[in-house]
């Protein structure tokens, strides 16, 4: 690991400050000079292969008081940055007014990772892809740009098959951003340049010929809390990942789906899939599928078909097309068949 | 900005020699000068207080030092393994503040002002082993052992969060600690035998 200056930062504004000297508003947050760190599990991980080369580390664990709240307001709910994944994935109101989300963190990586990593990192983690993590590739245009994609000729298995480029096919490999998605949180952030709210569907971006670039964030933005409102949909959500194995690992295909049914028909479906696509991936086209239906194996294989249809595999992913499309029709019948509490 | 080459061979000499870090600082100064004037040097060790099983040890680190490493390799707690230095093994589980963590992705750095628990911290100071460390001897929870410290750790943690209350709960809430001679089975029993008697102790 290449050496950096270490600070513990003690509130948000000197959090923010040490950014103040950093000429470079030009590149994304995750590809700054300097690094926040939170629960470590992503930054650490990637100091240590060399992936990422932060020269200063900025804890920002200090500020679980001021950022680590989980609040019921009278229209929604308010997630704090620094709240750890197991302690919003615990949480009996979570788990029973907004499923989706207690559920795609109990079924993140492990109960200690889940102690450690904050809900803000977690959004912030960097593709699983072995071409990215692994410097003895030359060939990665993400961590290199220009440098090309050694993934697209190479072994492609876990790779993205939606949102793809020419550039880079590597996949958000996380799942709780699935359930923001799905539920259209808002995500609040504070930086040197001041406070500013964005939609989470704003946060991630797609490869495209810049796959370097992952983030709406500026240098210094730090994200301190996410705010979901008390829809309809919320209640009837859920969460459905499938994997190589039946815990501790990334998805191969997940689905997390938000209904809100009127006597069984659908007045809206909020669908976002993982594992499959490049960032987290809100399947639109799956949605309006279902607008006005009853969901049965019938319409929810059509709303399946649909947020595949643009779906480009490569040699070995191809399968990921039919595994997605089965985990969106089961996770849509399953939602569909929940007992919702009133 | 970043130098890499430097930094490599230094951490080679840093995990292979038995030297100080401050006299490998101090070698790093004579040799180099510092990146950026206005910067404070990176390689500056920390002093660090930890307090590791209830005691304070003071540790002079280079910052990238790992909780595990300064375990291991600054306190002579040789206890918490390293199998994969990269989270996906769970052969360094550490209770932080009694809250189970990975030791090999935080910072030595990051774990002052809490209270660090160790596998070597959890045994009465008459020697008594604690109801999980006897249990795994019981129900022959091991085979080389490897994993063992991470999963005993482990262990006693998915008890205290109340996540122990049935076979497929406890493989659930222990899959964060794999187990390459596979005594699954055996790791099951003996969190079965160990959680009433933690409740009651
Ligand atoms: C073995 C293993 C298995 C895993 N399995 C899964 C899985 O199945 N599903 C899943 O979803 N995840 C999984 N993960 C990923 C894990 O969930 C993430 O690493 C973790 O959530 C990141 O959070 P953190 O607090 O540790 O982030 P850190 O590593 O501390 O930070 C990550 C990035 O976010 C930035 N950052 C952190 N907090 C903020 C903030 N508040 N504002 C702005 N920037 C910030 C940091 O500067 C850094 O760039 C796994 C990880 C490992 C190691
Ligand atoms: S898929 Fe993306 S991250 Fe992976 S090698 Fe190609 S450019 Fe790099
Ligand atoms: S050594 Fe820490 S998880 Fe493997
Ligand atoms: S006992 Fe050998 S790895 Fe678990």
């Amino acid at each position: 690991m290449r050496p950096f200056e270490f600070e513990r930062a003690s509130d948000n504004q000197s959090a923010i400050a040490t950014f103040n000297d950093l000429r470079s508003a030009d590149i994304d947050a995750v590809n700054a000079q300097i690094q926040y760190l939170a629960g470590g599990t992503t930054l650490i991980d990637l100091m240590k292969l060399d992936v990422m080369k932060p020269t200063k580390v900025i804890d920002i664990n200090a500020l679980q008081q001021a950022n680590g709240n989980i609040e019921f307001k009278n229209n929604g709910l308010r997630l704090g940055a620094m709240a750890r994944m197991s302690q919003v994935a615990d949480h009996a109101d979570i788990q029973q007014n907004y499923p989706v989300i207690a559920q795609a963190l109990r079924l993140a990586a492990s109960a200690q990772i889940r102690n450690m990593a904050a809900i803000g990192g977690n959004v912030l983690q960097r593709t699983r892809c072995t071409y990215f993590r692994d410097t003895s590739y030359a060939n990665c245009n993400k961590r290199a740009p220009g440098s090309g994609c050694a993934a697209l000729e190479g072994v492609n298995r876990s790779h993205a098959v939606l949102g793809v480029s020419d550039q880079c096919i590597a996949t958000y490999p996380g799942d709780f951003a699935q359930a923001l998605m799905a539920l259209d949180a808002q995500v609040e952030l504070d930086g040197p340049r001041g406070k500013r709210t964005i939609p989470f569907a704003s946060l991630h971006k797609k490869p495209d010929q810049t796959p370097n670039i992952e983030t709406s964030l500026t240098p210094g933005e730090l994200i301190t809390a996410f705010n979901v409102a008390a829809a309809p949909y919320a209640k009837r959500s859920l969460f459905l990942k499938v994997r190589d194995r039946e815990s501790y690992e990334f998805a191969l295909a997940s689905a997390a789906v938000a209904l809100d049914l009127d006597n069984s028909n659908v007045r809206q479906a909020r669908i976002a899939l993982g594992g499959v696509a490049t960032v987290p991936w809100r399947a639109k086209e799956a949605e309006a599928a279902l607008a006005g239906n009853k969901i049965d194996d019938v319409t929810a294989k059509r709303a399946a078909d649909a947020a595949f249809a643009d779906a480009k595999p490569r040699e070995h992913n191809a399968f990921k097309i039919e595994l997605g499309k089965r985990t969106l029709t089961r996770a849509l019948l399953q939602a569909a068949a929940m007992e919702v509490p009133t | 900005m970043t130098d890499g080459t430097p930094g490599f061979s230094r951490r080679n000499f840093l995990a292979t020699s038995a030297a100080s870090t401050m006299s490998v600082a101090l070698l790093d100064r004579g040799a180099r000068a510092a990146p950026t004037p206005a910067q404070a040097n990176p390689r500056e060790p920390l002093k660090l207080t930890l307090k590791i099983n209830g005691r304070d040890r003071e540790l002079s680190l280079d910052p990238r030092t790992t909780l595990l490493d300064a375990l291991r390799e600054h306190a002579g707690l040789t206890g918490s393994k390293k199998g994969c230095d990269h989270g996906q093994c769970g052969a360094c589980t550490v209770m932080m503040d009694g809250r189970r963590i990975l030791s090999c992705l935080t910072f030595a750095a990051s774990a002052q002002d809490h209270d660090i628990t160790t596998i070597e911290g959890l045994a009465q100071t008459d020697g008594t082993l604690h109801p999980m460390q006897q249990a795994f001897i019981d129900h022959d929870a091991f085979q080389c052992g490897y994993c063992t410290p991470g999963q005993i750790m482990s262990a006693v943690a998915c008890v205290k969060e109340g996540h122990a209350n049935s076979d497929p709960d406890i493989r659930e809430y222990m899959s964060g600690n794999l187990c390459r001679c596979a005594a699954y089975p055996n790791i099951v029993d003996a969190i079965k035998q160990a959680a009433p008697q933690m409740k009651e102790g």
